[in-house]
């Protein structure tokens, strides 16, 4: 946290979240899908996501403390949050990263 | 324990049919801990996977830990430990106590990954280790690491919370394993007779090389930890269940060393430190024998010992005197009472006393730091006072089997060893053979009390001493402020005569004696003045024979012949 960055007015905090996966295994590849779908009510430039790949990036997983797959870190907002599996348990996955409810309010 | 000699080539067979890995002769790596090595006749399978589970505190982290430290400190072997259970920084400061040099050999040679899930993380579905593995295998490779240990695996497959998905997992990182070619250990956490442990490492000890499993049991308020190898593919191992330790410098697993009973025995002798005893055993003990000295509270024992040990200072020799709950200067302070001071010899650096409390101990741990001494201070001399102490820690088997490893050992580096045994019944003789010590001592010395006319005495009986002539006599054994000393005992009217009896007895033969010899003086000096008179009288009577011998001839020259006067 800038502090240049506190004393711009934040209307909603921009969500920042990162995704580790292995490869194309399948776990990894329905967390990618199941992901896409949660996010896809929102605005494009309102999150942002990094997928890393730990077959590709393999020490990333490690130096990070990540070591199952596939792992879903909220690294904003604070605090930080991390979800593992293939987020197929939508409800939990929603709830845990905040976004329960907003979707609510936009349903 | 005749299992380490068993035919390797019978185990050997089990390898053959099984699935997996097996391809060609197995190559085994040391893993350096004492004892454990020897039973799997050269370490763990090189290249292949290890289980080891057992109950909490048995050891298994520990003894991982000390695997791979161990090969990583001979710079050879680099390794990785993964903790699904422990704070890694906890096991870093834990094997501080041990001595092991962690941060050193953190920076090239080991590395630690904390892969416990945090109880913050939120399940959002199905998820898999393969992440952890990518990094690992990079890791691995970068450091170029041999050796790997998964610590507390139970805790991960409980988070996957499904027996197929544990499958897969476990799958997945035998095949990670086996591409790699680390060496693994993995450690799994079981209760006995819980269902849940029992299927899944019935799964896992079909998939790895080689199971091992630690007990840690509580008998009589002691710990007391075990550990078995129950399969080791392509090898023979010894199938016992052996006692292990937990020292401060790391893992320790007993085992009696194979040439132990190979020993060269000698005919040297070695005094007892009582000349009247080393008379009754022809000369002394044997050196690098085994003597038990049994006997109730009080009837010297120590006193014994204290004599055997003052007497191997003074020829110069190093001795090692170990008493359970009784403190050393304690010890040294009563021996003094009879004459005995061992503070010097102490002061001298030829004595070394150590003072152990048994409880709280168990009798394999107790064997393990006396032997650890042994090695220290080199001592041709050994004293444990009272070996006996061992029954209190932890059940008589254990017991039995630290006490004859000690005896064993002791032999086997030529160390003359006097052990005490106390015993608390009148049938002494059956209670210390009831603790086996009996068995393998080559000399028994057995010490009592005899009751009579209302008084204790101590008396002394050797009831064994293999290979020498012994005296089969009882002898008393009188303790004094200026030591020990044994004496005969009278026996009277077929009954054995002991302190105010044997006493008596001696007074009285003593006053006998001197009334007897009163008798001759008196004899003698009535002889002498007979002699002295009748010399007198032959005097008198030699000098009325001259006198009248001379009045004889005198009558006959002065007497006139009568004719001439006529």
């Amino acid at each position: 946290m800038s502090p240049d960055r506190s004393s711009v007015p934040a209307e909603e905090p921009r969500l920042v979240l990162r995704l580790y996966v292995a490869g194309d295994g399948p776990n990894s590849t329905a967390a990618r899908a199941n992901l896409s779908r949660l996010l896809g009510t929102y605005p494009p430039g309102s999150y942002e996501v990094e997928v890393v790949d730990c077959l590709r990036e393999p020490m990333r997983a490690i130096e990070e403390g990540v070591f199952v797959t596939p792992t879903l870190l909220r690294v904003s907002p604070q605090p930080r949050r991390t979800i593992v599996g293939s987020l197929s348990e939508s409800m939990n996955v929603s709830a845990a990263l905040g976004l329960e409810r907003s979707s609510a309010d936009r349903a | 324990m005749r299992a380490p000699h068993s035919d390797p080539a019978a185990q050997g067979g089990e390898s053959a049919g099984s699935a997996g890995t097996s391809e060609g002769p197995i190559h085994k790596c040391r893993t350096g801990i004492a004892g454990f090595d020897e039973i799997t006749r050269g370490g763990l399978p090189s290249g292949r996977t290890t289980l080891i589970f057992g109950a909490p505190g048995a050891g298994k982290t520990v003894f991982a830990l000390e695997c791979l430290v161990n090969g990583a400190r001979e710079g050879r072997e680099p390794g990785i430990f993964v903790a699904f259970e422990e704070n890694t920084r906890q096991i870093v400061a834990n094997a501080a106590t041990f001595g092991w040099d962690l941060p050193g050999l953190e920076r090239e040679q080991l590395f630690f990954l904390d892969a416990r899930l945090s109880s913050t993380v939120i399940q959002g579905g199905d998820f898999d280790i393969q992440g952890m593995l990518a990094g690992l295998a990079a890791k691995a490779k970068a450091m170029n690491a041999k050796r790997i240990v998964f610590d507390g695996i139970d805790v991960l497959l409980t988070i996957l919370d499904d027996p197929g998905k544990e499958r897969r997992e476990i799958y997945r990182l035998q095949d990670w394993l086996h591409e790699l070619g680390l060496t693994a250990i993995i450690t799994a956490k079981a209760f006995e007779g819980d269902r849940l442990s029992t299927e899944r490492y019935a799964f896992m000890q079909f998939m790895v090389d080689t199971v091992v499993a630690f007990h840690h049991r509580m008998i009589d308020r002691v710990s007391l930890r075990g550990v078995r190898v129950l399969k080791y593919r392509g090898s023979g191992f010894a199938e016992n269940e052996f006692p292990m330790i937990i020292t401060a410098s790391g893992v320790q697993v007993s085992v009696f060393e194979p040439t132990a009973l190979e020993y060269d025995v000698s005919d040297e002798r070695v005094p007892s430190g009582v000349a009247r005893l080393d008379t009754m055993l022809d000369g002394g003990y044997y050196r690098g024998s085994g003597v038990l000295i049994s006997g109730a509270p009080g009837t010297a024992k120590t006193t014994l010992a204290g004599s055997f040990t003052a007497a191997a200072c003074e020829r110069g020799e190093r001795a090692l005197y170990v008493s359970f709950d009784e403190a050393s200067s304690q010890i040294v302070r009563n021996l003094r009472s009879v004459g005995l001071d061992l503070q010097p010899h102490v002061d001298a650096g030829l004595l070394e006393m150590m003072s152990v409390r048994t409880e709280a101990r168990s009798a394999e741990e107790h064997f393990m730091a006396v032997r650890a001494r042994i090695r220290e201070c080199a001592p041709r001399s050994l004293v444990i006072d009272p070996i006996s102490a061992l029954n209190k820690t932890g059940g008589v088997i254990a017991a039995v089997h630290g006490s004859l490893r000690l005896l064993d050992y002791a032999r086997a580096n030529g160390i003359t060893v006097l052990c005490t045994s106390l015993v608390a019944s009148e049938n002494a003789l059956a209670e210390t053979t009831e603790t086996q010590i009996s068995t393998i001592a080559d000399t028994w010395i057995h010490l009592s009390y005899l009751v009579r006319a209302g008084e204790r005495n101590r008396t002394l009986t050797i009831v064994k001493s293999r290979g020498m002539a012994h005296s089969n006599q009882v002898r008393e054994l009188v303790l004094s402020s200026h030591g020990l000393t044994l004496t005969d005992v009278y026996t009277a009217g077929g009954e054995v005569l002991v302190g105010t009896a044997r006493w008596e007895h001696e007074a009285m033969l003593a006053e006998t004696e001197a009334r007897r010899m009163a008798e001759l003086d008196l004899r003698r000096s009535e002889l002498e003045r007979e002699l002295d008179a009748l010399r007198a009288e032959q005097a008198r009577w030699d000098g009325r024979r001259s006198s009248d011998r001379r009045d004889l001839r005198r009558l006959r020259h002065a007497d006139p012949d009568p004719a001439d006067v006529a």
